[in-house]
């Protein structure tokens, strides 16, 4: 399969998404019963609903602003409707997407009630939905492609295999100009300094230490004795999984033998320094940690799981692999790629990291992965502290 | 032939069982991923799939060592071809 193309959508800042999605996006828990109002009138449109937006200040305030704004802008949304309790936040979402150059319209439910609201935000998402589906893909190169990693439900099976697969696959990419990202800053405890010497540069190492320590005072100053039941989960430990330590380790194996990170990015923030690896810093959950990805504008995701993690995300397609042969078994309409053979020594992490390439290219030329088709669609949001 | 478990390193004194029906006594063929060598166990008791299986015998309070790496320490002895888990394993960390 030809790896150096795929065909996608070319937006209007240039960019290439792989779907081609009329996002209807409420800025607040208040809007999200129009939004989905909308969603149900205008077939083929998807609302975002989600629990926050109110009273948010801070930095925990700029990364939902980032967090809305970049999941709208992500190339895999063609245009977006955003609706909001009032209209001075719904502006700064719509001004904030409207940078890409892409559709987008605010509707406002003060003044207005909900009803009147929906009939005005569907007339539009009418006009958009007809609008996107005469939108074509055409050829574009690799180096377009922004791919994004995180693992989940792990065990000992994802450091093993699976978690190797993807980082075979960010070595092979990193030199032909792909974008990647990993996050998942809690969960590189234990395996911090490994991390580290993986930046190509003293500063980026730098920038990571200091997230993975603020990262580390704000558990510590929370936790209490039964953090070991949380980290690793339930699932890891039945998975053979003991340790956080054990746990990072596995996890670090996303990003391959060689490939280095060039920079450290925080919740949501937009890569800026061209193609290579970065360190985004994120919650370890992993519908938090997708969502995060999806709204620094990757466009396709290779999730990892060991014990079965069945996360999807609306925007961002979610690829999963398994080297579990009982998970690859009894929940294989979950699993995009079986790499459990691996484990048996019946196929090498080299041609293991090829399947994934070859699938994921398929998923970027249009092929709907497990969790789109059985409705996945995980937007979690990540708070850093509470409202004032 | 069977794999039955799998080491990452050659200095980990730990492996993972990766088939579902280890029992104790089982003669087990592990896989040594870096040197790519057969090495032959004897399990000394049941192990999951995914679980770890002691490679050597390990005191209480030896550090465990897995991808070449501290992954925690040891809170009782574990003998060679033995379970080791939660139940006699913790982190270093919290």
């Amino acid at each position: 399969m030809a790896r150096h193309e795929f065909w996608a959508y070319r937006r209007e800042n240039g960019r290439v998404g792989i779907r081609n999605h009329v996002v209807i996006l409420p800025l607040d828990d208040l809007s999200n019963a129009a939004a989905e109002a909308v969603a149900n009138n205008i077939k083929g449109t998807m609302a975002l609903p989600h629990a926050y937006g109110r009273l948010q200040f801070g930095e925990d305030l700029e990364v939902f602003f980032r967090t809305l704004i970049g999941t709208g802008s992500n190339p895999n949304v063609a245009a977006c409707v955003v609706i909001g309790i009032e209209p001075g936040w719904t502006g700064r979402i719509v001004d904030g997407i409207a940078k890409t150059g892409k559709p987008v319209a605010g509707f406002s439910i003060e003044r207005n009630g909900d009803i009147a609201t929906i009939a005005a935000a569907s007339r539009k998402a009418a006009e958009y939905m007809q609008w996107a589906s005469e939108k074509r893909r055409e050829a574009c190169r690799i180096e377009e492609l922004f791919v994004s990693t995180k693992c989940g439900e792990s065990d000992t099976t994802s450091g093993l295999a699976s978690c190797p697969t993807v980082g075979n696959l960010i070595d092979k990419l990193d030199p032909a100009g792909v974008t990647t990202c990993f996050g998942e800053t809690s969960e590189i405890t234990g395996a911090e300094d490994v991390c580290a010497s993986r930046a190509a540069t003293k500063e980026a190492a730098a920038k990571f230490m200091k997230a993975f320590g603020a990262y580390q005072e704000m558990i510590n100053r929370h936790k209490t004795n039964d953090l070991f039941e949380s980290q690793p989960t339930k699932g890891n430990i039945a998975g053979g999984l003991t340790t956080i330590e054990e746990k990072a380790f596995g996890n670090l194996q996303k990003i391959g033998k060689k490939t280095k990170f060039i920079d450290v990015l925080t919740p949501a923030e937009a890569p800026a320094h061209g193609p290579g690896l970065y360190f985004m810093d994120t919650s370890s959950a992993a519908a938090e940690c997708v969502t995060l990805q999806a709204a620094a504008g990757f466009v396709v995701h290779l999730f990892p799981t060991g014990q079965g993690n069945v996360i999807g995300n609306p925007v961002e397609p979610v690829i999963k692999l398994t080297a579990n042969p009982r998970t690859a078994r009894t929940m294989s309409e979950h699993i995009d790629l079986d790499v459990s053979g691996i484990l048996r020594r019946e196929m090498t992490l080299d041609q293991a990291g090829d399947r994934l390439i070859d699938l994921t290219m398929r998923v970027c030329n249009g092929r709907l992965t497990a969790a789109e088709v059985l409705g996945h669609r995980e937007f979690v949001l990540t708070r850093l502290y509470p409202s004032a | 032939m069977t794999t039955h478990f799998l080491a990452h390193d050659k200095k980990d004194t730990v492996g993972v069982v990766v088939v579902e029906d280890v029992r104790p006594g089982m003669e087990l063929t592990g896989w040594a991923m870096d040197t790519d060598e057969t090495v032959k166990l004897t399990a000394r008791d049941a192990i999951p799939l995914g679980h770890k299986i002691a490679l050597k015998d390990i005191a209480a309070g030896e550090t465990v060592l897995k991808y070449g790496a501290d992954i925690g320490r040891a809170t009782q002895a574990i003998a060679k071809g033995g379970h080791a888990h939660i139940h006699n394993m913790k982190t270093k960390r919290w």
